[in-house]
């Protein structure tokens, strides 16, 4: 169970992007974040994990406080986190293999990873995880030889191979054309049925939340203004989200990418 | 692949291999790569050994190089020390003008020669040698051989510079001829004009920019060049630097080596803006 | 209102021509000037077309037998090369860190690394050469010194820009698994520096290649001694036979060059 407390994030230049988030997740409920573009959707992600330095409030990850964590102790609990990127993050000149298996990196000696002496468990189960996001027999290739959808399979099977206590995930489809995003979601929810974690999804497409999600949180300008399940997402919901609570008519051409959200997802309603 | 199944409900036929993965690498196995590594170590510690620089060496080099520095401070700038280096450096920098111009001028129809679009067949593979046998040697080679042809002094600097030239200039125009947009010259012929139409308006306006272009870049190169030759005897800054450390004046050589440093960074200066404005 | 029909056109205004025109003449005069600085006698001019068909006559043919007295110095030459990059690579990896914008500590680093960079680069092999002569002597080491030095610049110029253009990304990827900074070196950013340095390494090698070639006029090893005494000695089937060596052992060592360079993407 993941326990975020007021949270709060100033950055050097001055920009508040966090003024005090609180959220809980849990189970194995897939949790998407929206919101517009510099409502702090990313930030909020990679303070879980302090990838970025929260400046205040406090994160608990079953029973270990992340936030007052040592640098050798958040190593450790990092292993336990799962990091999905936008952009990937796979290291591009190294095969998948290698890829998949540096979700392991924390668990090894130095001279091990050096080696690339990875246990012999952990490579059975990596070629396990490769098949079941639909990568066989791709090991051996070099990531930058792949396509942008086969890319963030092997992200989630690295972030799989962790054996995580939680998927964090931001913005996973943003790099994808539409067919790929909705198979990436489909395989994100069905991986926290089996693997039984929860899973906080940053995502700026709305219809993809709604249809692949359990729960939805809307941020905006640094505070959660909507948390609830997709259904009760009505248009004023999505207003206060997305207009800071302007209806719609008076806003109706203002903005375009909120276009999407008036294709409603079938049996949402 | 070490996997034969791929059809995820049934993992079992595949599955005595699959905890094992052998990382693949660019050779063609790890015993080529475990030789590849072996060999280049052994050559290396073999070149070491051939060295062998004793530490009764080193010692007496420490001792020689506290020496050398001593007498190295301050550099020697006196008026006298200024005249001398300016009449080598405007001999050098002169040298390089008159190289670049003439080493140009040969190496346009070289370049010519060496593209492989506009050239026939016989006739590239001779401008691809020139090339290659001008990239080939060190200036320095070019200007020992260049001495016992004329004799010392800067024109034996001047040819060794013009000959090393093609090297560099007419591999890259080369390049760029290569490289052109044919359209445009077929646009000329189209209109009926003569070869020397369509190299004069359908080749030389693609490529006229960048001639210029690599002309200074090449000037900067003979520069640095021009400041060396001298050092076998063909003129310029490098025959009065020789001289100083013939003589022991290394406080003299040392204010030589800093106006070197000084003219290079110049030219390098200026050509860099120069071929900033050209674009 | 008719218009006046216009049968004149060209290219350039009048401005423009004179100024043209005025550059025209400038590098002219910079030309005429520089050529009579240099002094030239002209019957050397004359007289040079005839020496070098006597030199190339006498030269020709070039001496097999001597073919085999040369495989030392060229192994040596080799050598000089070989170790003077590796060297050069081992020197210039702090001055990289220094001088490189994002890794450099503070300002004044900064400058040094930037001042070594400059420094090293823009003192010729032949003048290093020269210098470590004095202080270890005639000899090989002298020149492998000299080729380390003079390759620093350059070489760790273009280690900085490799490392500066790093994709973050697989740094905080790797962090993000828990991954030591130990991990993080050898997965986040080795992979990612990799190709950078093995090109940088061989494209420099090939160049000290041809360095090395040349340090010998002034005694620090190598080829070059053998093509100066042949000179003083007038062995001119000899000079031939260094002269073609030099020029295969260049070439292959561009071809290896490029091949490994190939090779790393």
């Amino acid at each position: 169970m993941l326990t975020i407390t007021d949270l709060r994030k100033v950055y050097p230049t001055g920009d508040e992007a966090l003024k005090g988030v609180s959220m809980r997740v849990s189970g194995d409920e897939v949790v998407s974040v929206i919101g517009p573009s510099g409502a702090g959707k990313s930030t909020l992600i990679s303070c879980i994990n302090r990838l970025t330095e929260p400046t205040d409030g406090s994160i608990v990850l079953d029973d270990t406080k992340i936030t007052s964590l040592s640098k050798r102790d958040l190593r450790r609990s990092r292993r336990e986190m799962g990091m999905i990127f936008q952009e990937f993050n796979l290291i591009e000149r190294l095969t998948v293999m290698e890829n998949v298996l540096s979700g392991r990196l924390g668990y090894m000696s130095n001279w091990k990873a050096f080696r690339r002496k990875f246990d012999a468990e952990d490579i059975s189960k990596a070629y396990e995880i490769l098949d079941r996001v639909g990568l066989e027999d791709v090991e051996d290739k070099r990531v930058d030889e792949l396509s942008g959808g086969q890319r963030q399979r092997v992200g989630i099977a690295r972030a799989v191979l962790q054996r995580p206590k939680i998927l964090l995930v931001d913005e996973p489809t943003s790099s994808l054309d539409p067919e790929t995003s909705a198979a990436v979601m489909e395989l994100l929810t069905e991986i926290a049925r089996e693997e039984e974690i929860p899973v906080v999804i940053n995502i700026h497409e709305v219809d993809l939340a709604l249809e692949h999600t359990d729960r939805v949180v809307g941020l905006t300008d640094g505070r959660i203004v909507f948390d609830g399940p997709p259904g009760e997402l009505d248009d004023g919901a999505r207003d206060t989200i997305y207009r800071g609570g302007e209806p719609r008519a008076k806003a109706g051409e203002r903005t375009t990418s909120t276009e999407s959200v008036e294709i409603e997802p079938e049996g949402s309603f | 692949m070490s996997r034969a199944d791929s059809s995820g409900s049934d993992p079992l036929p595949a599955e005595e291999s699959s905890d094992s993965w052998i990382r693949p690498t660019v050779f063609y196995n790890k015993q080529t790569k475990y030789i590849v590594y072996g060999a280049l170590l052994l050559f290396v510690l073999w070149s070491a050994w051939e060295l062998r620089p004793s530490p009764a060496r080193v010692l007496s080099g420490a001792e020689a190089a506290q020496g050398l520095l001593a007498t190295m401070f301050p550099p020697d700038f006196t008026p006298e020390a200024r005249r001398r280096i300016w009449d080598g450096m405007i001999e050098s920098v002169a040298m390089s003008i008159v190289a670049t111009i003439l080493g140009v001028a040969i190496s346009v129809p070289i370049a010519v020669m060496a593209a492989e679009n506009l050239a026939p067949r016989p006739v590239y593979y001779v401008g691809r040698a020139i090339v290659s046998i001008s990239r080939s040697l060190h200036e320095l080679v070019l200007a020992i051989v260049a001495v016992v042809t004329v004799g010392l002094g800067p024109l034996a600097g001047v040819i060794a510079l013009v000959f090393a030239t093609p090297g560099f200039y007419a591999k890259l125009l080369a390049e760029e001829l290569e490289d052109i947009d044919n359209g445009q010259a077929d646009a000329i012929r189209a209109v009926g004009g003569s070869r020397l139409q369509v190299l004069v308006y359908g080749v030389a306006p693609q490529v006229v920019p960048r001639m210029v272009g690599l002309a200074i870049y090449r000037w900067d190169i003979n520069i640095r060049a021009s400041t060396i030759v001298g050092i076998v005897g063909a003129g310029g800054i490098g025959v009065t630097l020789l001289n100083s450390f013939d003589r022991y004046e290394y406080d003299f050589t040392l204010a030589i080596v800093l106006s070197i440093i000084a003219v290079v960074l110049a030219g390098e200066l200026a050509s860099a803006i120069i071929r900033r404005r050209l674009q | 209102m008719a218009v006046e029909p216009r049968t004149s056109w060209t290219k350039y205004d009048r401005k423009t021509k004179i100024l043209r025109m005025l550059g025209v003449l400038v590098a002219a005069v910079v030309a005429v000037l520089a050529w009579r600085a240099l002094h030239v006698r002209y019957t050397f001019v004359a007289n040079a077309a005839r020496n070098l068909r006597d030199l190339l006559g006498r030269m020709y043919p070039p001496n097999p037998s001597y073919a085999v007295e040369i495989v030392p110095p060229l192994v040596e030459t080799m050598n000089i090369a070989i170790l003077g990059t590796g060297l050069a690579i081992f020197l210039s990896l702090p001055i990289a860190y220094l001088g490189a914008e994002n890794t450099t500590p503070n300002a004044i680093t900064y400058a040094i690394g930037k001042f070594l960079i400059v420094g090293t680069r823009s003192v010729n092999v032949i003048i290093w050469a020269l210098f470590f002569i004095i202080i270890f002597g005639t000899g090989a080491l002298a020149g492998v010194l000299a080729v380390a030095f003079r390759s620093i610049g350059f070489v760790s110029k273009l280690l900085a820009e490799g490392i500066e253009e790093i994709d973050p990304g697989q740094v905080a990827a790797i962090r993000a698994v828990g991954g030591s900074p130990f991990d993080v070196v050898v997965y986040g950013i080795v992979p990612q520096v990799k190709p950078t340095f093995v090109s940088v390494a061989t494209y420099r090698w090939d160049i000290n290649v041809r360095e090395a070639t040349i340090i010998g006029f002034v005694g620090a090893g190598g080829i070059g001694a053998s093509l100066d005494a042949s000179i003083d000695f007038f062995q001119w089937s000899n000079v031939l036979t260094i002269l073609i060596a030099m020029l295969g052992v260049v070439l292959v060592s561009e071809g290896v060059s490029a091949y490994l360079r190939g090779k790393t993407r």
